[in-house]
């Protein structure tokens, strides 16, 4: 596949649409984040500010049926294959309204009906898991494309290595996506990989192209979105993407990210997705005050979003023990 | 009616399912065209093709990981552990992935899909080939968990696991693959969590899983020849565990053995003693005894293997000894 070529045609819509995407994928995450320092997500919270170009680019090529799996740095992808900000963030706050009743939580968002197949808390889990829906759309004749996101630590455990040759060895139609934010957790990829790119660099052994994308940039990632996600549609197999981005914030809440050295924060702070694109867009003529415009939109959805899990009821103490079985209930003996 | 060994209704039992609804596709390492390295599913990649009869690589997360998706998108996979040992390899995808996924979506995800694997010992593969590991299926909620003792409920146990919306770990027993049994013709389908008498008795109830079943029965010939009535009861299903069938028959005996094939400590007889323990200790007239492998891994030898694992004089001497 080559690299991309400047002279993908994005429209205009389209490009509103990524706008809007990280805009609102940004604004859910600092409310996240702000709500947990109100106390009220219970837990932890792994966030994404800062790699929200990658969700949108490639959300923007998918269609209704398709399947995004996600890690437990999910709120983004989630959140743009169509979930309400009200049910990701109820669900972080363990409320009655959140998107899994409160079962969850912040690490497993999830609303199959619109094919956000769930955020897997455990590195490299779901991987395996969107070959098999892959291999099961293509069996049914469905159409469907499997989108599967991972950080760039996952690529060291096992189910990485068994789940990309096993879909290259179906051509299953899936989508692999590796988030490099250049730290597994605390400690820098680098350390624990003796190639540069911990998945790009592993594609040849598994028959796959070498695919490395400016992760920051929404229009480089959508149309390797597009290349990757059409391939797996007409039946020529999986993909191997690396997109290089940064997470703005730690590990997890419990991380400052002390272990990042200053000045390589700030650069990354200047390559901020939402600043690059902002910038791309006037420079192509769009009115700022239609930039400021939706920017307010996605406050005011997120702040509406915020007081609707607030105002949520906490979960139901009879619903402890319902839903571990498809009779709805967790009985075990007669 | 047909004559099928335990091995040969295992691709019967399948079959029967594939036959029935083309969402039931089939999985595992060397399954399709080799027909399974215990030839338990020879024919069915001739039968039903390449596209629903798969040989993967081996890669046991991979498996696992495929039927969850599988299930998760339309489909109603049996995936295939070649040897029960080898759920070490996929605990992840089991216990924490398949296991939970329902509940911790708050229902919005169901995985009708079946882990079917080779079980147990008395074949002298040694300790990572040769495990009885229901209990550890049993231990994680979310998960159900059958082990046939016959032939033909390797058939009704698998149709009932594969028509069941839940994820069904199915242990079928290596030492069992010879086992000649007369099944009726036509459909065969159980239902989970029934267990069956297979011997009555009054004295003392003996209460077996898998290949422990048969053990238990020779005990019971062998225990009357003694003027001892025992009477045997086959779990089958571990979760759901039909408790009433139990718990009626130690009530009317007053003695509970437990035979299990796996080590001793929480081994499925443990919860069956604790709840027996609980809810009609005082219509028990003795101790409820467990009778089981010692909390040892299995030994390759014959010999010692044969002296781990529960044997009909065991039984019988245990029982003699405490009755």
């Amino acid at each position: 596949m080559p690299p991309p070529t400047g002279t993908f045609e994005i429209t205009e819509a389209t490009r509103l649409l990524l706008y809007q995407s990280m805009l609102r994928a940004r604004a859910l995450e600092k409310k996240a984040y702000d709500l947990f320092m109100e106390g009220l997500v219970q837990g932890t919270t792994h966030l994404g500010l800062g790699q929200e170009a990658v969700a949108a680019g490639f959300a923007a090529a998918l269609r209704p049926g398709d399947m995004t799996f996600a890690t437990y740095r999910g709120h983004n992808h989630m959140l743009l294959r169509g979930m309400s900000m009200a049910s990701i963030l109820g669900e972080c706050a363990a409320r009655a309204n959140g998107c899994c009743a409160g079962k969850g939580g912040s690490m497993h968002v999830t609303d199959v009906a619109k094919g956000a197949m769930g955020s897997y808390a455990i590195v490299g889990a779901h991987l395996p898991v969107a070959v098999g829906a892959a291999w099961a759309g293509a069996l049914r004749g469905t159409g469907q494309v499997a989108l599967c996101f991972f950080g760039d630590g996952t690529t060291n455990i096992g189910t990485f290595h068994e789940a990309v040759n096993l879909a290259a060895v179906w051509k299953a139609p899936v989508v692999f996506v590796c988030e490099n934010n250049l730290y597994m957790e605390y400690t820098p990829i680098s350390a624990v990989i003796p190639v540069q790119h911990p998945a790009a660099d592993r594609a040849a052994a598994y028959g796959l192209d070498r695919i490395i994308v400016d992760g920051n940039d929404a229009d480089a990632v959508h149309e390797i979105a597009v290349a990757t996600v059409g391939r797996a549609r007409r039946g020529e197999g999986p993909s191997l993407v690396e997109a290089l981005t940064y997470r703005h914030k730690g590990h997890s809440r419990a991380d400052p990210g002390k272990y990042r050295p200053d000045e390589e924060v700030a650069a990354w702070l200047k390559r901020d997705p939402l600043l690059i694109y902002r910038s791309r867009l006037e420079a192509m003529g769009f009115p700022a005050s239609v930039l400021d415009e939706m920017e307010a939109l996605a406050e005011a959805e997120v702040d509406a979003a915020a007081d609707e899990a607030r105002a949520a009821p906490l979960p139901d103490p009879a619903t402890l023990t319902t839903d571990l079985w498809a009779n709805g209930g967790s009985e075990w003996r007669n | 009616m047909a004559e099928l060994t335990y091995r040969t209704a295992i691709a019967y039992a399948i079959a029967q399912e594939m036959e029935r609804d083309p969402r039931v596709v089939f999985i595992g390492e060397d399954v399709g065209a080799a027909g399974g390295v215990f030839k338990t599913t020879v024919g069915l990649f001739e039968r039903f093709g390449p596209d629903r009869v798969r040989d993967t690589p081996i890669s046991e997360q991979a498996i696992i990981g495929a039927i969850m998706g599988a299930a998760m998108n339309g489909l109603r996979p049996i995936g295939e552990l070649m040897f029960s040992d080898f759920l070490a390899v996929t605990w992840d995808g089991v216990a924490n992935q398949i296991a939970k996924t329902r509940y911790m979506t708050g229902g919005q995800v169901t995985l009708p899909l079946v882990i079917r694997t080779a079980n147990g010992g008395g074949t002298h593969f040694g300790g990572q080939h040769s495990q009885s590991l229901e209990n550890w299926a049993m231990a994680v909620p979310g998960l159900k968990v059958v082990a046939p003792a016959t032939t033909r409920d390797v058939v009704g146990l698998m149709a009932a696991a594969v028509r069941d919306d839940d994820p069904v770990v199915f242990f079928d027993h290596k030492r069992l693959y010879t086992l000649k049994e007369d099944v009726p013709d036509g459909e065969i389908v159980d239902v989970l969590g029934k267990a069956v008498i297979r011997v009555t008795g009054s004295d003392v109830t003996l209460v077996a899983l898998a290949a422990m079943v048969p053990v238990a029965v020779e005990a019971a010939a062998r225990l009357a020849e003694s003027g001892v009535s025992a009477e045997v009861i086959d779990v089958r299903s571990l979760v759901p565990l039909d408790t009433a069938t139990i718990l009626e028959s130690v009530r009317r005996t007053g003695r509970l053995f437990t035979v299990e094939e796996n080590p001793r400590l929480c081994g499925w007889g443990a919860e069956v003693a604790s709840i027996a323990a609980e809810e009609c200790i005082w219509d028990l007239d003795g101790p409820i005894v467990r009778i089981t492998t010692p909390h040892i891994p299995l030994p390759a030898e014959a010999g010692l293997e044969a002296l781990a694992i529960p044997s009909v004089e065991r039984v019988v001497r245990t029982v003699l000894s405490t009755a």
